[in-house]
């Protein structure tokens, strides 16, 4: 924050270089260090992180709170799940839940699952379509603010009891079971496999990071702004708020979609409970806690509360949902931008100062602290970014 | 022809008649003001014009089209641009970006997302930035700019979308005599090149602009002329100027 630009380049460097080094080290170590069951949290919980991003996108960053993402999660779980199903079959066979309600062959829309190529494109395909579609229905009619959560909400319900409800096409209630398939001929609730399952959702999580920044740092970017803070005034610059809203919530569909299937291979079974309506909103909270309209808060968000609700649920188990409401609660009152939020506007100094110890300073307190100087600082900053994004900016 | 003509335009509000039979035409290269009292009817006016609000009656044409039905999108592509009321930019979003917004272009995602900004744009973008003063404030967020700053950035994305006209609700609310001034020879150099439509409530800025002015009242045009004439014009005093005519010499 209060580093003069020109004379601290390379710790400033060092400081892009040094949390990717952290990333590589934490996925090369940790699958080593860990035991199976935690890496499998760990797992999980970063699958997780690619849903909360999507949400961040279409809430933090576009300003729809969509109470839906459940149905695009579990669409890209059961797309997995069903190829999984199918897999491991001999010719003729049928998954073994069919046998159960006297089915008797595989209902049409399972035989394109046959197809590896052809799930790996569904699992994010599908939940990005019928997203967007759902929200072209939405935005095409003005429909935004509450009534947009209410209506995905509504449809997160249609869902989840439709799937509940047709044993005879999915097995219903009981869900698919992932555990007991194979991938290349390698059982997927095995360690072996569940570590590859590890390294894979660390890289899906940093490609679906750097797909966000990309969307949220160029003109695009600015335009989802412009739409979650002044949507009219954008229409009358000549913008087409529906196609923005549509494109960005389809690609929280997808995201959705891939964070369902790598959740699905590592808990070993999708379910309609992934359309449960309470998941839906503990994934907002996530966003919520870790940072809405900064990616990385909604990531650690996902972690972090996930971690805190195995840990806490494995001690006091009663206790979670007390947690969990009371930390919404908390982060709505107190850190309306989330625990990253907070970090990036000197939370922790403040913090430090409340309790009464001196804060660290780069020259000496009575500049480096006196709020005029520090406002005329963040001003600086901001001018010099500025310029060093467009070419011939004003210093 | 009449860049724009709006013909018997009724707008009704729940039996209100916010516009009643509102005929109007601006020629290209016009500079019109349109003043009236609180109520007359001026913003729904803008309203109908920019697609916002639909007529219940009457039609709007921009060069010999109707306007009527259309998204504001469609309208504001079609070359019409509008300053709001209330400054109305991007807080969040740096008066740089903000203009990079309005900048005239493509806007549709796909082009925002893979096509940068020309060197012509953003050249744009850097000569309005310059032209109302916010060159140093460029990288800072806008809602942190004074209300008189915010006033100019609005109309400076207005300029920066270049449209062939330019819809302006009260530019010189909340600013000082200076910024006025300057304002009002901003939008005199614009007229000509562009049709520009000014509403406001400020008579010494109306009178300084020289523009021909149409009187509104109860969503109706009372009048159309020039200042002196307007001020004189009875029905006008007794609507709205009353009090002003009177202490002029």
């Amino acid at each position: 924050m209060a580093d003069f630009p020109s004379s601290l380049v390379s710790s400033r460097n060092l400081r892009r270089i040094l949390p990717w080094l952290v990333i590589v080290a934490a996925a090369v170590v940790l699958p080593v260090v860990l035991p199976p069951f935690r890496l499998n949290l760990l797992g999980r919980f970063l699958s997780l992180g690619i849903v909360a991003l999507g949400i961040d996108l279409i809430w933090g960053y576009t300003g729809m709170l969509s109470l839906g993402q459940g149905i695009f999660f579990a669409l890209g779980g059961y797309a997995l799940g069903m190829y999984l199903q199918l897999d491991t079959l001999e010719p003729g066979q049928l998954p073994e839940f069919f046998g159960l309600y006297g089915v008797k062959s595989l209902p049409a829309f399972w035989q394109p699952f046959n197809s590896p190529v052809f799930t790996f494109f569904a699992i994010w395909v599908i939940p990005a379509l019928v997203a967007g579609l759902l929200g072209y229905l939405v935005f095409r009619n003005r429909i935004k603010g509450v009534y947009f959560s209410i209506l995905t909400q509504a449809a997160l319900l249609v869902f989840f009891n439709f799937f509940n409800g047709q044993q005879k096409l999915i097995n219903g209630t009981n869900g698919l079971k992932t555990d007991t398939a194979h991938i290349f001929g390698v059982l997927v609730g095995s360690d072996g496999m569940q570590r590859n399952l590890f390294w894979v959702t660390v890289l899906l999580v940093i490609g679906a990071w750097f797909l966000c920044r990309w969307l949220t740092t160029g003109r695009f970017g600015d335009a989802l702004v412009a739409i979650r803070d002044d949507e009219p005034r954008l229409r009358f610059t000549g913008y087409n708020p529906t196609a923005y809203k549509t494109v960005v919530f389809a690609v929280a569909g997808g995201l959705a979609g891939i964070s369902g299937a790598l959740y699905t291979v590592q808990s070993g079974i999708v379910s309609p409970q992934f359309m449960a309506v309470p998941f839906s909103i503990e994934m907002v909270i996530w966003v919520a806690v870790g940072g809405r309209g900064t990616l990385i808060g909604a990531i650690l968000g996902a972690l972090l509360i996930n971690f805190a609700k195995s840990l806490i649920s494995e001690q006091l188990p009663e206790t979670w949902l007390f947690i969990q409401g009371g930390l919404f609660l908390l982060v709505v009152t107190a850190l309306p931008d989330g625990l990253v939020g907070w970090w990036r506007q000197g939370g922790p100094g403040r913090l430090i100062a409340m309790v009464g110890l001196p804060q660290r300073s780069l020259t000496y307190p009575a500049l480096d602290l006196d709020p005029e100087v520090q406002a005329e600082q963040s001003q600086f900053d901001a001018q010099g970014s500025e310029s060093q994004g467009s070419k011939g900016g004003a210093q | 022809m009449n860049l724009l003509e709006l013909r018997g335009v009724s707008v009704s509000f729940d039996g209100f008649l916010a516009l009643n039979d509102l005929n109007l035409q601006l020629a290209p290269g016009e500079l019109r003001a349109v003043i009236g009292p609180n109520g007359a009817g001026k913003t729904t006016f803008l309203d109908v014009i920019t697609g916002k609000v639909k007529p219940t009656k009457g039609d709007v044409f921009f060069r010999g089209k109707s306007l009527v039905g259309q998204s504001e999108h469609r309208i504001s592509r079609l070359g019409i641009g509008r300053k709001f009321q209330t400054p109305r930019v991007y807080q969040n979003l740096s008066p740089r970006r903000n203009l990079e917004l309005a900048v005239r272009g493509p806007h549709s995602p796909f082009d925002l997302l893979f096509s940068p900004l020309s060197s012509e744009q953003r050249d744009r973008v850097q000569h309005l930035l310059g032209v109302v003063g916010l060159e140093s404030h460029a990288g800072q967020q806008a809602g942190g700019l004074s209300h008189g700053q915010k006033q100019w950035l609005e109309i400076a994305m207005l300029v920066a979308q270049d449209p062939e006209l330019l819809l302006v609700d009260e530019p010189v609310a909340g600013l000082t005599d200076e910024e006025t001034e300057r304002t009002g020879e901003l939008l005199r150099q614009l007229a000509g090149d562009h049709t520009v439509l000014v509403i406001e409530h400020d008579m010494d800025f109306i009178r300084d602009l020289q523009a021909p002015v149409t009187v509104l009242h109860e969503g109706h045009v009372l009048c159309e002329g020039s200042m002196e004439q307007v001020q004189n014009d009875p029905r006008v005093i007794e609507v709205y100027l009353g009090s002003e005519t009177q202490e002029a010499p």
